[in-house]
């Protein structure tokens, strides 16, 4: 009896193959690339910081307070001759690559990555509670999100940290406060689509918990359209990060902060002296828009032939 | 003799060696190559074959609607002698306009759910001609009347989701028909519908080709419904055209493997009832990205080529793996692909292995006896009502009369052990819903229902983990069963690991085992649910569902979205598996021939209540109950003689908040006539059940004796 079954014999290597197709929708984007490219020269420049100059952020050169970009200061100095690069690149340490939780204790991951990652776990947890419950625990779960959205953003983030005081962990704990109700929106709208799945009646059918199935069977299915939302949330992030900086509201000085950077700077655009606030706001500028260009690419290049 | 006739005439279609690519991230995939038919005015050519064969690929290339990443590569249509490739697209726009309509399969998202039907249909005529909008909904109205709609000046002023399913698809057709086209391309039209409403919009297309003049290209699946519709057919495999014939020689007489393949691998209404086994053709359709173009791509299926068959001469067969066959004459006007050429027809087709004798479940014949067998699952006066959602202020205040959705309505039943139950009707009869019911997804209103002599009348979350276990079910949908996260192996281990069926640490080795049982090999246990076909899937969902050893499992509509070949070769899969672990089933199908094959039981529902019930041998014989004749005669046959009447059920299944009253199939029974008085008591009375032998029972006020003449009276016709 010719029964259809077992065909060729293919030796399984899928592990390596996921990584291959999902670079090969990395590659294929020239938008998810031109931003790939700055977001990564931002990480270089992060990580490899006390490498790149050889200046400290808080080092002073009185001779040359408010200079222009020379052979000594590449990007110039500001009005107490701090070198502006080695502020630049130690600032984007802050965001990107260390989280200070005291002077002398650092966690590993930005400020602006362990707020989005916070408000993931959070709103993750919240919406697959409301989406797969449903009901009054639905209810009461987003009406409670609905009321922290109709607060204005940047109000929100003000009074967050003014209520708490401004420090790195502070503001990792306003960014993801913040975060909480856009996420959970986004992961009950993924798990009402994806409770209709025959796999999750076959997962109640084998009666598993509520919470099996909300972390085992429907999280992992989410992932796709979530890791593009991190993205662009953590540039919103960097954007809250250097508005509150520019408030003074974000890292206590003399720490290379970008948006008081700006906001130091500012003071000295119309005396001929604009770098100090230039450099920081294309920098917050360029990586927003970079975390933009990645995410908004692979959404495109994923979803164009299917 | 219709083609005698427009034999000098220009053909409304000329397709020509057309081959059809598409670009991907990596390279061109070629989806068509190699297809050639015509198409005459008032000629219905069918195009069936397997899914992912280029079957709408080519009506698409046809309208020029490949998308942004598909084109014409090579060869020419020619739409009333004028060639279509390479035309701009503005002029292809006008000639398809005014001249080429085409059908879809889904009614509901064709129509624009935010217009009336009649702002939908006049802008048809309005779009392309120029007439005033009164004539337009005048012929608007007289072309609804032509494909038959009820009161037609009403529905025009309806949105598409007020009426129903076969109506939005006569609405459709309307549509399509309303400018005249000479071509009409029908895409798989008939498949999102139920039977009774398929068999309806079947005679439809039959008596429009006859008036309009059109030439027809049907597309389908389902070589039932082909045989109904088409003069020639057309068999596509893996993007080529494999044969193309005359319907009646290609039923008779088909030539190509893969034609006689998908002719055996159905099970049918006729058959007799002591096959277990079907044809299957083995593997599956390669991925456009594997087809081979130096050698004939059904090659490494073909039975001719690896078995023999008859052949007294193997030497034929030795080119299919090293040159590309091209498409032959068998007749005059019957041409396959295959370097076999005639040599396959010297066999009969049918002469394929239809296997071996069927175990019946033993059906005694009184009553008390029939009591006596054991009972795995008996239900009980089984309710499931849903509350309906009424959002009017007096219901908020809750003064409003409370309504209900009655999804299963008092249903009892017996499941004897060992044994395979059939359910069949409609959809929204109440199918699924009982099964939610008896499996613990849906909170029972009322009624008992006992598994082994336990109560099993509580939701699944209350259930205990070893009664849990006894009751397993394989879902219809082989493209969400699995979880696309884990791999194969997980999912199946997953149970396992649950119940715990074995000791720790042979956890893999029993879902090798498992994998084996439903003939995966074991490298599938990596695997993740993407790379498998459908097929595959639904495999690996029936050794999910038998990992933990239930003695019941239910089966779900698990084949109906699978292609014929495949879904033989997994039919023929439960029946091993049910008779090797003599595990009891309840199998739901829509598919009447389906659950002829695999059950020793059938139930017939209607709105929530059975309607007929009893042991296969009973079912198919009249006498019927009328709705199950009804549904038995709108079964299309794959024979093309067999061009029988069916019963037309007037309407549609009624909502099952809004039952009538009585017998609810009084509103549409063709057969309440025969009762006195035009059958009042059908409207007064609900029936009792009619107990026949064998445990043979009708719901119905019209005696059995009167329902087996009238059965037969209409067979002699």
């Amino acid at each position: 009896m010719p029964d259809t079954a077992i065909i060729e014999n293919n030796t399984a290597k899928q592990k390596p193959n996921r990584v291959k197709e999902a670079l090969s929708i990395l590659f294929s984007s020239k938008t998810a690339m031109v931003g790939l490219i700055i977001v990564m020269f931002w990480v270089i420049v992060a990580v490899f910081a006390p490498y790149m100059t050889k200046y400290t952020p808080t080092e002073q050169d009185w001779k040359a307070p408010n200079h222009g970009p020379c052979a000594e200061h590449v990007l110039g100095t500001d009005e107490l001759g701090r070198d502006l690069w080695a502020r630049l690149i130690y600032g984007a340490r802050v965001v990107l690559v260390v989280l200070p939780v005291t002077e002398h204790f650092m966690l590993p991951g930005g400020t602006a990555i362990w707020g989005v990652l916070v408000s993931l776990f959070i709103g993750a947890v919240l919406g697959l509670i409301g989406g797969y419950k449903g009901g009054w625990i639905d209810e009461i779960v987003m009406r409670l999100l609905d009321a922290m959205m109709a607060i204005p953003v940047i109000l929100l983030y003000l009074i967050i940290v003014a209520a708490i005081g401004a420090s790195a962990v502070n503001v990792v704990i306003a960014i993801a406060i913040v975060g909480v109700p856009g996420i959970a929106r986004l992961v009950r709208s993924l798990t009402l689509d994806i409770k209709t799945r025959e796999y999750i009646r076959a997962a109640e059918t084998r009666g598993e918990s509520a919470w099996v199935i909300m972390f085992v069977e429907i999280l992992p299915n989410t992932r796709g359209p979530i890791i593009i939302d991190a993205m662009l949330r953590v540039g919103y992030a960097i954007f809250a990060m250097g508005t509150l900086g520019f408030l003074g509201l974000g890292m206590p000085p003399p720490s290379p902060d970008w948006g008081s950077m700006v906001a130091k700077g500012r003071a000295f655009i119309l005396t001929g002296s604009p770098w100090a606030a230039l450099w920081p706001a294309i920098a917050i500028a360029s990586l927003v828009v970079g975390l933009n260009l990645l995410a908004d690419g692979i959404r495109e290049e994923s979803m164009r032939y299917q | 003799m219709k083609q005698a006739e427009n034999a000098e005439s220009v053909p409304v279609l000329d397709v020509r060696d057309l081959a059809i690519s598409y670009q991907t991230r990596k390279r061109d995939v070629p989806a068509v190559r190699g297809v050639n038919f015509t198409v005459h005015q008032g000629e219905t050519i069918g195009v069936v074959g397997e899914s992912g064969c280029g079957k709408s690929t080519i009506a698409f290339g046809i309208l020029d609607f490949l998308g942004t990443n598909g084109k014409v590569v090579d060869g020419s249509i020619k739409f009333m002698g004028r060639e279509m490739v390479g035309t701009p697209k503005d002029e292809l726009r006008k000639i398809r306009g005014n001249n080429i309509s085409m059908v879809y399969q889904d009614p509901m998202q064709a129509l624009n759910p935010s217009l009336t039907i009649g702002t939908q249909l006049t802008e048809v005529l309005t779009a392309h001609q120029n007439i005033s909008h009164n004539e337009a909904r005048d012929r608007c109205i007289a072309m609804l009347k032509r494909v038959y709609m009820p009161d037609p000046a009403n529905v025009l002023k309806r949105y598409p989701h007020m009426i129903s399913g076969g109506q939005q698809q006569r609405v459709i057709i309307a549509m399509a028909l309303l400018n005249n086209p000479s071509l009409l391309i029908m895409d798989e039209p008939t498949t999102a519908l139920d039977v009774t409403v398929e068999a309806a919009v079947l005679d439809l297309v039959e008596d429009l080709k006859n008036d309009f003049n059109t030439g027809i290209i049907f597309i389908t699946h389902n070589l039932g419904v082909v045989a109904k519709v088409s003069d020639r057919l057309c068999v596509m495999y893996a993007g080529e055209m494999v044969e193309e014939g005359p319907i009646e020689e290609m039923f008779t007489n088909p030539a190509h493997p893969y034609t006689r393949g998908l002719l055996c691998c159905v099970p049918r209404i006729r058959d007799d009832l002591s096959n277990n086994r079907l044809w299957s053709i083995r593997g599956r359709v390669p991925h456009p990205a594997e087809r081979s173009s130096t050698a004939c791509i059904f090659a490494p299926r073909c039975d001719w080529r690896i078995e023999g068959k008859n052949l007294k001469d193997k030497s034929l067969v030795k080119n299919c793996t090293i040159a590309h066959p091209e498409l032959v004459n068998i007749s005059e006007d019957h041409r396959s692909r295959c370097f076999l050429g005639r040599e396959t027809i010297k066999t009969p087709w049918n002469e394929y292995a239809r296997g071996r004798k069927k175990k019946l479940i033993h059906v005694p014949e009184d009553d008390h006896e029939l009591t006596s067998l054991e009972n795995l699952l008996t239900v009980d006066h089984m309710k499931v009502f849903y509350k309906s959602h009424n959002r009017s202020l007096k219901n908020i205040l809750g003064l409003a009369e409370k309504k209900y959705i009655k999804a299963v309505d008092d249903i009892s039943l017996k499941v004897v052990k060992g044994s395979t139950i059939g359910i069949v009707g409609e959809s929204g009869c109440g199918k699924s819903t009982l099964v939610k019911g008896i499996i613990g997804l849906e909170e029972l209103t009322g009624g008992k229902a006992q598994l082994m002599g336990l109560d099993i009348d509580m939701p699944v979350k209350k259930r205990d983990l070893s009664l849990i276990r006894e009751l397993q079910m394989v879902f219809q949908n082989p493209d969400s069963t699995l979880n696309p996260s884990y791999c194969i192996g997980k999912q199946i281990a997953r149970p396992i690991k649950k119940f715990k069926t074995v000791s720790r640490g042979k956890e893999r080795e029993e879902v090798e085992r498992l994998l084996r049982s439903v003939k995966l090999a074991a490298y599938y246990y990596g695997r993740y649910p993407r790379q498998l076909s459908g097929g595959e899937k639904q495999r690996v969902g029936i050794a999910r569902a038998l990992a933990s050893r239930p003695s019941m499992v239910i089966y779900d509509e698990p084949v109906s979205a699978l292609d014929v070949s495949v879904q033989a070769a997994v039919l023929n899969l439960i029946n091993e598996i049910k008779e090797e672990l003599g595990s009891t089933m309840i199998f739901i199908a829509h598919d009447l021939s389906v659950v002829k094959f695999i059950s020793d039981f059938v139930a017939v529902m209607y709105l929530g209540q059975i309607v007929e019930f009893g042991p296969v041998a009973s079912i198919y014989p009249p006498p019927y109950h009328p709705y199950t004749e009804a549904l038995l005669s709108a079964v299309p046959i794959p024979d093309p003689k067999a061009k029988k009447q069916s019963i037309g059920l007037s309407g549609d299944v009624p909502s099952a908040s809004n039952q009538p009253s009585g017998c609810y199939f009084h509103t549409r029974c063709p057969r309440r006539k025969v009762l006195p008085e035009n059958g009042k008591i059908c409207e007064e009375k609900a029936p009792k059940f009619q107990k026949l032998k064998n445990g043979h029972k009708i719901f119905c006020h019209i005696p059995a004796d009167k329902l087996l003449e009238l059965a037969l009276k209409k067979n002699k016709i």
